[in-house]
């Protein structure tokens, strides 16, 4: 049977030449980065040298990029570490309501330490309005948070124009970038952001390596005590394997990133338009301002889960918003925030493509999908009400 | 939710007694759609209160759809008072159990059968018109 995977804001496979540059430091230069010994210190080299390349490729100094243990480390470090460091200025902070679950539930949790958040919404297509980030600013305001690309519809948010508000009143912003950085170019000074979260197995790294970029002068408290480690803020011996890794899969998601982004994206279109081409099927998100290898559709009269199963049933991986994926009562936070009905939410479908995907693999989705809709929709009691 | 067994996944694929039912003699809905779930079932009951004929109609995931799909297959051939005994557990348990999840949910196919057996005994006191199916159920 075909396998499609279509789920690459999930996670990615990793490249066969992060494999290769990752091989050696499991058992060769294994030393542990701190010792002084030959051991430590070819190891300590190659931390150096991908600690640099991760900088240069984002825009930054070496001494900004703190390496975590992926994306939900990187966003806890950026919102509680600010919220300890600057408690004595200000309990209040902005986001929005379509943030991970990573930058929500550390929101959610300084609320109950005495803090202040302020959710902002978004409009229909996915995107944070400007004009409430400014609205949303106070005195105390310390800390804005805001996601540059959302992992369900890919509609990117106004971080260049959020950055400029948070410069203009000394607000410290932060980017959940996890589902940005591989896909779109970053960088930091372009953005105007303190603060920056990323992940390497969202592009074709190791998971359990990710870093937090922080902008020299940004006050942040270290949420573990212990070693040196990282300046002090993420203590600990270093992955320095996964390191290697997310460097090495930063460095070669960033070169020709407009040819390979261009081919997804070309793949994308096709897919997004045969998917629209099924009778009340809506596009949810941005048409334009989105990630180019995300498509996400809600189809009316089925539910998500269904669809997952029937799909993979027949090779295909892909996600939904539904509530039997999120593994709560409720669907898609962010889908519901955009002002979808519950059905529409729980109806909705994420295909995420990456630079493996073909257009045989669109093609053969376009095939399978139209008969297990139908099949479904036959099945469904809101088919036959409407 | 990838934790379905052979079983479950053997009433997904291949659903029993799907469908409508033109004249229908009870029919039951339960769920709602903000969880997602939403199951309808359609009896045809005999004159020695059995149930002839069953089919169900079913929104959901695919929980939802085999335990609809397996309730079905129980209360066919029974007197609408055995019918009544079975609980959503004894579905669970002929799918040879549900991941935990699930157990909340998506398993309310026999509230559904009972709301078809209820709407049917309404009618034959001439409390109710077919049409009023039981309410969506709440949890």
């Amino acid at each position: 049977m075909r396998r499609v995977y279509l789920d690459h804001a999930a996670t990615t496979p990793v490249h066969p030449e992060v494999i290769a540059a990752m091989l050696p430091h499991f058992h060769n230069s294994f030393g542990n980065p701190s010792s002084i010994h030959s051991f430590g210190r070819e190891s300590r080299q190659a931390v150096d040298e991908a600690r640099e390349l991760v900088a240069k490729i984002l825009g930054a100094t070496a001494r900004e990029i703190v390496f975590t243990s992926g994306g939900t480390e990187a966003d806890n470090l950026a919102i509680q570490g600010v919220a300890l460091a600057k408690k004595g200025q200000g309990r209040h902070i902005i986001t929005s309501q379509i943030e991970h679950h990573a930058v929500l539930d550390a929101c959610k949790y300084l609320e109950t330490q005495g803090f202040a958040v302020t959710y902002l919404p978004v409009n229909a297509e996915g995107q944070v309005q400007i004009a409430d980030v400014l609205a949303a600013i106070r005195p105390d305001t310390i800390l804005i948070t805001i996601m540059h690309a959302n992992n369900e519809t890919g509609a990117l948010q106004p971080i260049r124009e959020i950055g400029r508000l948070a410069k203009e009143h000394k607000i410290t912003f932060h980017t959940d970038a996890v589902q940005a950085v591989g896909s779109i170019p970053v960088n930091v000074d372009d953005l105007g952001v303190d603060l920056l979260s990323l992940s390497a197995h969202k592009f074709y790294g190791p998971k359990g390596i990710g870093v937090l970029y922080i902008r020299n002068g940004t006050k942040l408290k270290p949420l573990y005590h212990g070693g040196g480690q990282e300046r002090k803020l993420r203590p600990g011996t270093e992955n320095h394997v996964g390191v290697i890794g997310l460097a090495k899969a930063l460095e070669l998601a960033t070169t020709e990133m407009d040819t390979k982004q261009a081919k997804i994206k070309a793949l994308r279109d096709k897919l997004m338009g045969g998917l629209l081409a099924i009778p009340e099927v809506k596009l949810n998100g941005h048409p334009e301002e989105r990630l180019p290898g995300n498509v996400n559709v809600s189809i009316r009269y089925v539910e998500g889960e269904s669809l997952i199963l029937s799909l993979d049933m027949q090779g295909v991986a892909v996600s939904s918003g539904s509530a039997c994926t999120s593994g709560s009562l409720d669907p898609s936070h962010v889908l519901l925030a955009m002002g979808l009905s519950h059905g529409e939410a729980h109806g909705s479908l994420r295909l995420t493509l990456g630079q493996d995907n073909t257009e045989e693999d669109v093609d053969y989705v376009l095939g399978i999908l139209p008969p297990i809709v139908l099949r479904l929709r036959q099945m469904s009691p809101l088919y036959h009400k409407r | 939710m990838n934790s379905y067994n052979e079983k479950v996944m053997d009433h997904f694929k291949n659903p029993r007694n799907v469908g409508s039912m033109d004249d229908a003699d009870g029919i039951g809905e339960v769920g709602n759609i903000s969880c997602g779930d939403i199951m309808r079932i359609y009896i045809k009951v005999d004159g020695e209160e059995r149930i002839a004929d069953i089919k169900f109609q079913t929104f959901g995931c695919g929980a939802a759809i085999a335990t609809s799909s397996m309730v079905t297959e129980m209360a066919k051939g029974k007197t609408l008072d055995e019918a009544l005994v079975m609980n959503n557990k004894d579905v669970a348990s002929s799918l040879e159990g549900l991941p935990p999840v699930k157990m909340h949910c998506s398993n309310l196919a026999a509230d559904a059968l009972h709301a078809a057996i209820k709407n049917y005994r309404e009618q034959k006191l001439g409390h109710k018109d077919i049409s009023d199916a039981a309410e969506a159920h709440t949890h």
